[in-house]
This record gives structure tokens, C-alpha cells and sequence, in this order.
């Protein structure tokens, strides 16, 4: 057991390659709760970008509302389901399809569940399966206005995603077709980042145009998708009354707050999909633009720095809050969170300090691993953000606008950056 | 890379996708047919993987595991084929069953005698397949390499210009139909 546990340690290969289940597992496991985490966050930020956008300054404050996602969700599995578990199958295909995809997007290097010859395709496959699941859920929700209403609402959904997609996958073909100036090309996702390493360029700054604007057309996609799927303002489902919503009527409580967690799951794994295709994945900015030892030195304090930052942050908080004994619970929870960032920070703090020399080796791949995995959800964060602002921000747009946009401006500007970027290739290499 | 576990996920993979497709001509409710043809798919993608030919696998979930799939949905909620069924008593088998059952008797008797007279055909001992350049494998024979057309170049054309009919085809025939609506509006 021990050796199993051990002889993983220092691997250069992802668990699934070195067919370690053990160590899968636990990868699966850390990548679940970290996702929940994640979602839960994103939830939570949502609601105050919201907030703020709409002048809602109840919601907006720092301090009162910062547990809304998690009581929403237990108030919503306090609920007694009416409908049967059966009634829940559409909802495990999203759960499944979201879920599915973080089995090959790397972390770093090594992290990942395992890497795949066909990585991106199984990526956006598994995606594409939660169009199944929000038919499904449609369906399985037995809605009593099934007859005029929603079911028209998700199948235009469908539609949605279907013709976004297409988009999506000419885009990221183009992203593709740019790993293999060195003579072999690769689908892998792992692959993808690498091909970037050693064309010492991210994809978004390849053939400098090009490189951009399929990044553009599969992350303006991506939005759209997104703030389809979801209920965003530029959900056509959401500004024509007569469709309600689509497919998120039906559900009762516990439902709802699941199908909130697949919309959220899907959005990071688009996210990451964007870091790893077109920003170089797990790598540092300027990997060997700045390779002289001393950025080797600078660059892992950066987690320690950040979460340095973050607990300063709360503990400006603390002192900011009133004085009246009212607010007692509230600055000792904010000074509980602020004492654990400090305290992350410190460890990490340590882990870049003692993993300097390459003779303590479990500190020094820890060190190494944490840098991959902070500048992923790096970037990661920043496109979350985006994505968020923009779905608080935007305007609606009625639906028909909006699939002009996929088929007539979007489509024919990816096939024809996918044919610049192969002509252009076979002439540079 | 070792398999992992084989025989147990082959009789797993290989029980759903049989299960599946039992439940596809036996359950009552139309969509409830059709779930189950998702999973006897993405069982039989799975025995793709397992015959380390990955990328056959992702196509089989990208283009019949979802596209098909999600349009035999689309047809199924706005025929609402369900709701016709749901009341009376069916019978859930036309008359073809009699030729079903013996092209699927045929087909046996096929499998059984090839898997009891061809051993020439098999080869003799457990061949290692390549995992990890099967895409790159399948390229070189539709694509070709370096200069050389491929095994499969042709034929590839051949069915790419079929299906661009189809395409227009339909693009047509929908046009018509969006014709006459409008004449008699």
C-alpha cells in the first residue's frame, strides 16, 4: 500500500499514464472539491458583481452577505423532492458531461488525471453531453407548460449551443493546426502546452493576428454560450416572457441548486480550456524571455505574495468593521479567515524558500507543482471574471441577433482564419 | 501503459451497451428509448478506447452520442411522440419483427462462423497497438504523408462530396418550404 502510495512521488508522467489508480483518485477527489469550492466562489462573486452592477446595496455589502450560496443550497436540499429520482437523469448527464472534461485538462505537467491522445476532442465532446442533460432535464421536469412553452425555450437553447459549438471547434482546430510547426502536431491537451513551450510563444500571439482572433471567436463563443445556458441577461430566454426560462422551470429545489453547479462546472472548464489552448496552460508569464535564474527566484513567491495580499485584505477588513458589539460574530470570522490566509501564505512562503535547492526533492516538486497549478487558476480566475462582468453587465440581445452573430459573422471568420493559419504555416516551416 | 482491469470493463462495457440496446425496443416512452441508445453509444465508445483507438471514440460521442442524439430529442419534444403513446396499448412491435428477428439470426450464424472457422483470419497472439499515435496513424492513411496521397484519400472525397449534397440538399428543400409559407401569409 505504501509503495503504491510512495512510488508516484517525483513521477514526471500524469497517474493515468503511469497507471497509478491510487493517485488518480486522489487527483479525481482534489479536483471535485475543488471545483465545489471554486463554483461556490464564483456563485458567491456573481451575486455581488450583480450587486453592485444593479445597485443593490443590501447584497453588495462586504460583510452581511457572504454566505448566500451555501444557505441557498441547504435551504434548497432541505426540501423534500416531489418528483422521484428517476425524474434526475437528465440532471446526471450534466453532472457527468461537466465533470468529465476536468479528467484531461492539466493543471500542470504532471497534474492532470491523465492525458489523452485525443484530448481536446474528448474535452469538447463531454461538454457537448450536457446538451443531452438540459434536454433532459427539460423533459424529465414533466412541466405543465410543456405544451407551448418551455420546451420550445430549450430546444432553442440546443440550437444555441449546437451552432456555437461549431464556431468553437473551428477555432480551437486553428489552435491545433499551430502545434504542429514542429513536425508533429497533437490533440493532447498536455501536448498543446508543451508545443507552446517550445515554440516559445502562446497561441494567442502566433501568426500574430490570427492567433488573436480565433482566441476571440472561441472566447466570444464561450460567452455566449455561457450567458446562454445560464440565465444572463443576454439569455433570449429570459427577455421573451412567453418562454420562461426554458428549461429551468421545471426543477424543483434541490434540482435547481445542482443544475446551478453544472452551469458554473461548465464555465470554468471553458475557462480552462481558453488558459490551455491559447495561454499557455500551467507556464509562468515569459517563460524564457525571463529565464535568467533570478526570475527562477522571483517567480515561486508569487502564491505567498498573493495570499499575503488576500489575508491583508480581510484583515483591513476586520479593522473596518463597526465597533458595535452587533458586528461581534462577524469580525471574529473575518479575523479567523484572515489568521488561515496568513497561515497559507507562511507555508508557502516556506515550501519557495526550502524548495530552492534541488536536494530537499519533495519540496523542491512541490514548489514547482504549486507554481503550475497558481498560474492556471491564475488565468483561470482573471477569464472568470470576464466572464462574470460581462454576464452582469451586458446588455440583452433577442435571440435571432444573437444567432446571426454565430452563423453569419463568426462561423465564416474561424473557417477562414483556420485557412490563413494552415497557408501561413506551410510557409513558415 | 498497462490496460487496466480489461476483462472486468470489456464484460461491463459490452453488458451496457447489450442492455441498452434491449431497452431501446422494449421500453414504452419514446424518449426513455432513446437515453438508453445514448448509453448503449457511449458504451460502445468505451470498447473504442478499450481497442486503443481513441479517436474513434471521441468522434462516436461527438457526432452520434450528441449530434444525432441531440436531434432524435429535438424530433421526439416537438412531435411529442409520448404523449400519443402514453394512454393506449400500442403494441410496441410492428410487423416487421419476423425479418428483424432473422437478419439478426443471420448475422449471428456470420459471427459465429467466422469466430469458429477463421482463425486464419485472427492473428495468433495479442498484436500491441500503437495508443498514442492512433491519430496520428489514422491521418497519414485519409490524409497521406509527406507528398503521398493516402490509402484513403479518395474515398474520403468520395463520401465528403456525398454528404455536401446531402447538405444541399436539405438547404433546399427547407428553402422551399420557407417559400410557400410565406406565399400563403
Amino acid at each position: 500500500m505504501l509503495d503504491i502510495v510512495m512510488s508516484y512521488f517525483g513521477s514526471t508522467v500524469t497517474p493515468g499514464e503511469a497507471g497509478n489508480q491510487l493517485w488518480a483518485l486522489v487527483y479525481v477527489i482534489a479536483i471535485v472539491v475543488g471545483i465545489l469550492i471554486a463554483a461556490t466562489a464564483a456563485n458567491l462573486i456573481e451575486r455581488k458583481v450583480w450587486a453592485h452592477s444593479r445597485a443593490r446595496f443590501a447584497t453588495a455589502l462586504p460583510v452581511q452577505s457572504r454566505l448566500p450560496p451555501i444557505t441557498d443550497v441547504a435551504e434548497a436540499n432541505s426540501e423534500r423532492p416531489v418528483r422521484g429520482i428517476a425524474s434526475g437523469i437528465g440532471l446526471m448527464f450534466g453532472l457527468l458531461a461537466a465533470f468529465t472534461a476536468y479528467t484531461v485538462i492539466p493543471f500542470g505537467p504532471s497534474l492532470a488525471v491523465t492525458d489523452m491522445n485525443i484530448g481536446i476532442v474528448f474535452v469538447l465532446g463531454a461538454m457537448l453531453l450536457a446538451v443531452l442533460g438540459i434536454v433532459g432535464i427539460e423533459w424529465t421536469s414533466n412541466s405543465h407548460q410543456w405544451q407551448h412553452d418551455s420546451p420550445i425555450g430549450v430546444l432553442r437553447l440546443g440550437a444555441h449551443i449546437a451552432s456555437y459549438e461549431i464556431a468553437m471547434g473551428v477555432s480551437a482546430i486553428s489552435a491545433i493546426l499551430m502545434t504542429s510547426m514542429q513536425g508533429k502536431g497533437t490533440l493532447s491537451m498536455i501536448g498543446i502546452v508543451q508545443a507552446q513551450q517550445e515554440e516559445h510563444i502562446w497561441f494567442i500571439f502566433k501568426f500574430f493576428p490570427l492567433g488573436l482572433v480565433a482566441f476571440a471567436i472561441f472566447y466570444i463563443s464561450a460567452l455566449q454560450l455561457s450567458s446562454t445556458i445560464s440565465g444572463a441577461p443576454l439569455n433570449g430566454n429570459d427577455i421573451q416572457p412567453e418562454m420562461t426560462a426554458g428549461y429551468r422551470v421545471g426543477g424543483e429545489n434541490p434540482r435547481w441548486s445542482l443544475l446551478m453547479l453544472v452551469e458554473y462546472t461548465i464555465l470554468i472548464a471553458m475557462s480552462s480550456i481558453v488558459v490551455t489552448l491559447w495561454l499557455g496552460g500551467w507556464m509562468r508569464p515569459f517563460p524564457s524571455l525571463l529565464a535568467a535564474p533570478i526570475w527562477d527566484l522571483i517567480f515561486p513567491f508569487f502564491p505567498a505574495i498573493t495570499f499575503l495580499i488576500l489575508a491583508t485584505i480581510v484583515a483591513v477588513g476586520v479593522a473596518r468593521v463597526s465597533g458595535d458589539s452587533f458586528f461581534g460574530t462577524q469580525r471574529a470570522r473575518l479575523a479567523v479567515l484572515a489568521v488561515a490566509l496568513g497561515v497559507v501564505a507562511f507555508l508557502l512562503l516556506l515550501i519557495a524558500i526550502a524548495g530552492r535547492s534541488a536536494e530537499r526533492h519533495i519540496f523542491s516538486s512541490l514548489r514547482e507543482n504549486i507554481g503550475y497549478v497558481y498560474w492556471f487558476v491564475l488565468k483561470v480566475a482573471v477569464f472568470m471574471a470576464m466572464f462574470i462582468s460581462y454576464r452582469a453587465n451586458r446588455q440583452s440581445s433577442p435571440v435571432d441577433r444573437s444567432m446571426q452573430l454565430g452563423w453569419k459573422v463568426l462561423l465564416p471568420i474561424s473557417v477562414s482564419v483556420l485557412v490563413v493559419t494552415a497557408v501561413v504555416g506551410v510557409f513558415a516551416s | 501503459m498497462n490496460p487496466v482491469a480489461t476483462p472486468f470493463f470489456f464484460y461491463m462495457l459490452a453488458g451496457l451497451a447489450v442492455v441498452g440496446g434491449l431497452l431501446v425496443i422494449t421500453l414504452r416512452k419514446a424518449l426513455h428509448s432513446a437515453l438508453a441508445l445514448i448509453v448503449t453509444l457511449l458504451a460502445v465508445a468505451g470498447l473504442y478506447l478499450m481497442l486503443y483507438a481513441p479517436f474513434v471514440a471521441g468522434v462516436q460521442i461527438i457526432a452520434y452520442a450528441v449530434g444525432i442524439m441531440v436531434l432524435f430529442l429535438f424530433v421526439i419534444v416537438l412531435m411529442s411522440i409520448e404523449r400519443q403513446y402514453k394512454d393506449d396499448n400500442t403494441p410496441r412491435f410492428n410487423r416487421m419483427w419476423p425479418m428483424s428477428v432473422a437478419v439478426g439470426c443471420a448475422l449471428l450464424a456470420l459471427l459465429v462462423s467466422a469466430f469458429a472457422k477463421g482463425k486464419a483470419l485472427f492473428p495468433d497472439r495479442r498484436i500491441a497497438l500503437p495508443e498514442w499515435s492512433n491519430t496520428q496513424e489514422v491521418a497519414k492513411l485519409v490524409y497521406g504523408e509527406a507528398g503521398k496521397i493516402g490509402e484513403y484519400t479518395f474515398t474520403l472525397e468520395v463520401a465528403s462530396l456525398l454528404l455536401l449534397v446531402a447538405i444541399v440538399g436539405a438547404v433546399v428543400m427547407t428553402k422551399r418550404a420557407e417559400n410557400s409559407t410565406n406565399t400563403e401569409r
